[in-house]
């Protein structure tokens, strides 16, 4: 069965490399601009993975997987961060929010589809 | 890499908006808005501009908005005080960043000095005691004891600035020598004792259990000694141990890289050998409820896992590694109706403060030709209607001027789909402003209104050359320098302001200053030295200003870089006329000048009267005719052996037969034959057109000759009438300009034709 991604970045860019790199590797991609958004479409497609950047606007990265996580439907889904250089401080609350693990941008898609392997049953 | 390139496109498109979204933000922090929303959007901008970068490996971009994103988060933290001066700062580094992003697209270079300069500033910005030590290391150590406290102030702050999140997070080294060591077949134990935060990440004991497994060959044993009675089990809790024997030629680093996501949320041993975990084993389970790690068994080469547990201990056991979402979703089908909520369009989506839905602009361009078809389609129609000679109040009548109507009204909004409003072009200026000033020495402040006044797309992509060079006329040749604002009793800060509105159907676009307005004297004195108008010529106050849209004009005494380039405002003007506008301008001696730009809101359509000329149907734009007459035998005047004037009123205005100029017949008619329209060019000449018969005024949708033909001299575009014949629309401008060159035509009285002579 094919499995569905969640992509959260305010980034057009971001959102369209991560397509990229998940459809060429056999996902199925679900896209939201924002975290409040990404709770919208979670509901409406149910992902088995999530991906998020953190800076966004309306709801961030942080404000997003904490109310994923609090959410007795979706707790479970594995959650992957995007951040920047391995940014320790961000990492650190991202995983503090409940993130599974992380993406370190720039990424290829070696790197993404090994990250979802490590998380993701 | 087609698909690669496509989103670098997209990047670039990306770009654009971000850093339009960045300055936005930084003008608005230096009007004082210093709300974290703010900050956050501007920090977002820089920060999501790095992150592309960053995917495509543009490194002076990625290095330069880095700075600029470290010093914009400690702003966002409060570390760094939101100032006015500092939005400044900002403000010439998004300039900055602009030209990177620009010189990574392969459109223009950066100036690295300039680059390496603001980067410098934006660090001492973030540390402010960083850069100063840097520059002065020799006082610091000529003076320790003095310098002593500072640093420690100093170290504080910096871990405010950015340590003060930063969590240290334990991290083994991986002894080199040990890993030379490893044999092939190395035996390894890894004991995991999962904590429940392990869990309640959603990470899973069985997936590291499957990372061991592509080391080598893995066997599992579980520790469950610590499980509680099931009655006494938190079902969120962890309770077990698990202990793997590992054979692997890969090194430490490896193994522990399987646990990189789990860091902290497990206690975790490696050791080298067999360990003597296996001797304190309380029991062996089968992994059965965690098919992952059997998938893995699978693919090991030797039998890994030993079955002696009871069944009972591993359903007791599965909680642990909860696998919530199913069960809940069965217990749930409530949430299915979620599903269809039709709000959720995940594909996309538009960024913040971005239209709703993104069209590639042809297909709007295609919509927009057909309607135009569909117009002219149901005109003629209403023409085939007429002839049947069918009564206005009949059913028929009736419902053609409802479809007239209806026609009118989808016209009208799909013009509106493809209208943008005027700031996308209004949004380039602040820079400009800023750069001008710089330039200059001037000191100015860019006012802008009207931002969100929409026209068609087509219009606005040849807005920006105009303003561009409006504004850049009005800091260079408008204001002053400071001190002579402070002369004459003026704020030294110059303003320019920059306005779109709509007025009767048209956009118009104003560009004023509050500067020293126009010099008539030195005006008229450059143009008489021009040779443009005779020294002895009396002009109205309002002709001399126009004096400076002459072709060759130029106030400037030195060519400066910023407005002399070998162009003035009758580049403007001309390029002005092209879109179907006007130029004008008003100016108070000392009090500014204001140039006042009015342009068709579309180039798509046009509204023109439709005349016979030699047998052809000829349609002249509205905009430019300022009434239509028979002339009486005495107002013709013959000049010279071909030409002839027209008295109109107090002037004579060269008399123009179109059927001639545009080549339909080589002798013209009795002017007093036909009808005559008084046009006035965009230049404020004013020429008298001669054609035989006009049938009236009509909205005509605008085809282009250069894309399906080619371009004619004398006519603009084309159109198709209600009949279905192609008619030509003319060019009045240019047909005036042909009947001057080509000498038939004598000078008019009126000045401003001199000049241009």
């Amino acid at each position: 069965m094919t499995r569905t991604v969640l992509t959260v970045d305010d980034s057009r860019t971001m959102r369209d490399m991560l397509r990229m790199a998940l459809v060429g590797a056999g996902f199925n991609v679900v896209e939201a601009v924002d975290g409040e958004h990404g709770l919208e479409v979670l509901s409406a497609h149910r992902p088995d993975i999530i991906i998020t950047d953190i800076n966004m606007p309306k709801l961030d990265g942080f404000g997003f997987i904490e109310a994923v996580r609090v959410d007795d439907d979706y707790r479970a889904i594995p959650i992957l961060v995007l951040t920047t250089e391995s940014d320790p401080a961000k990492k650190q609350r991202a995983r503090e929010a409940g993130a599974t693990g992380w993406i370190v941008k720039p990424f290829n898609p070696e790197k993404l589809v090994d990250a979802i392997r490590r998380v993701a049953a | 890499m087609d698909e690669l390139e496509a989103i670098k496109v997209t990047f670039f498109q990306e770009c654009e908006e971000l850093l339009a979204d960045l300055e936005g933000g930084l003008l608005a922090m230096q009007e004082g808005a210093g709300d974290l929303e703010t900050v956050n959007a501007v920090f977002r901008a820089v920060h999501s501009i790095k992150g592309g970068a960053g995917a495509f490996g543009l490194e002076p971009l990625v290095r330069f908005a880095h700075v600029f994103e470290t010093l914009l988060d400690a702003v966002r933290s409060g570390s760094v005080p939101n100032t006015v001066e500092l939005a400044a700062v900002l403000l010439r580094a998004s300039d900055i960043l602009a030209d990177h992003v620009s010189a990574a697209r392969g459109l223009g270079d950066v100036d690295m000095g300039a680059s390496a300069a603001m980067a410098a500033e934006l660090e001492t910005w973030t540390d402010p005691n960083a850069a100063p030590a840097a520059h002065a290391p020799v006082v610091e150590e000529a003076a320790p004891v003095a310098a002593a406290p500072a640093p420690v102030v100093a170290d504080d702050d910096a871990m405010d600035d950015d340590d003060l999140g930063f969590v240290f997070v334990p991290q083994t080294i991986t002894v080199e020598a040990q890993a030379a060591d490893a044999e092939p077949g190395n035996v390894w134990t890894v004991s995991i004792r999962p904590k429940s935060d392990l869990y309640r990440k959603a990470n899973e004991t069985a997936l590291l259990l499957r990372e061991l497994s592509r080391l080598g060959p893995i066997k599992a044993t579980l520790d469950d000694s610590a499980l509680p009675a099931l009655g006494d089990l938190d079902p969120e809790a962890a309770f077990v141990t698990w202990s793997v024997r590992l054979e692997t030629e890969e090194d430490e680093s490896a193994i522990r890289e399987v646990f990189e996501f789990v860091d902290g949320d497990c206690d975790l041993e490696i050791t080298r050998g067999e360990g003597g975990v296996q001797d304190t084993m309380a029991a062996l389970l089968t992994v059965a409820e965690a098919p992952a790690v059997i998938e893995a068994v699978e693919t090991a080469p030797a039998p890994i896992i030993e079955i002696s547990a009871p069944a009972p201990v591993a359903e007791v056991v599965e909680p642990v590694a909860p696998a919530p979402a199913p069960v809940v979703e069965a217990a749930k089908p409530a949430a299915a109706p979620a599903a269809a909520t039709p709000k959720a369009t995940p594909v996309e989506v538009p960024g913040p403060g971005q239209s709703v839905i993104r069209v590639d602009p042809e297909r709007i361009d295609r919509l927009i030709d057909l309607v135009g078809e569909l117009v002219i389609n149901q005109a003629m129609l209403a023409q085939r209607v007429g002839e049947y000679g069918i009564a206005p109040s009949s059913n028929l009548a009736m419902g053609l001027d409802e479809l007239e109507q209806l026609t009118r009204e989808i016209q009208d909004s799909v013009m509106a789909i493809r209208a943008q409003p005027v700031k996308s072009v209004f949004q380039r200026m602040p820079r400009l402003v800023r750069e001008v000033a710089n330039m200059t020495s001037k000191q100015a402040r860019l006012v802008m209104e009207g931002e969100n006044t929409e026209v068609d797309k087509t219009v606005i992509e040849r807005l920006s050359d105009p303003i561009t060079h409006m504004l850049r006329n009005a800091i260079d040749h408008g204001l002053e320098s400071p001190e002579e604002r402070k002369a004459a009793g003026k704020n030294p800060e110059g303003v320019v302001r920059l306005a779109a509105l709509h007025r009767s159907g048209r956009i118009v676009i104003e560009v004023s200053d509050d500067g020293k307005g126009i010099n008539r004297e030195r005006v008229f004195g450059i143009a008489v030295k021009k040779g443009l108008i005779s020294p002895d010529l009396q002009l109205t106050d309002e002709e001399i200003d126009n004096l400076i849209f002459l072709p060759g004009f130029s106030t400037a005494e030195k060519i400066s870089d910023v407005s002399g380039r070998g162009v003035g405002m009758d580049v403007v003007k001309r390029s002005v006329q092209a879109l179907g506008g006007r130029i004008s301008i008003a100016s108070r001696p000392g009090q500014g000048s204001t140039f006042t730009l009015s342009l068709p809101l579309t180039l798509a359509v046009l509204d023109g009267m439709v005349v016979d000329v030699a047998g052809e149907t000829l349609v002249v734009p509205l905009a430019a005719i300022v009434e239509s007459l028979r002339p009486k035998p005495e107002e013709v005047r013959p000049l010279g052996p071909v030409g002839s004037v027209l008295a109109v009123r107090d002037s004579f205005v060269p008399l123009i037969d179109v059927g001639q100029a545009l080549g339909y017949r080589d002798h013209s008619p009795a002017p007093t034959d036909g009808v005559v329209l008084l046009v006035e060019g965009e230049d404020g000449s004013r020429a008298a057109l001669v054609a035989d018969a006009i049938h009236g005024q009509r909205q005509v949708v605008i085809k282009s000759l250069e894309q399906n033909y080619q371009q004619v001299e004398g006519v603009a575009a084309a159109t198709i009438l209600g009949d279905g014949r192609v008619a030509l629309i003319l060019d009045v401008d240019a047909t005036i300009a042909m009947r001057r060159r080509d000498g038939g035509t004598p000078r008019p009285t009126e000045p401003t034709l001199i000049a241009a002579e």
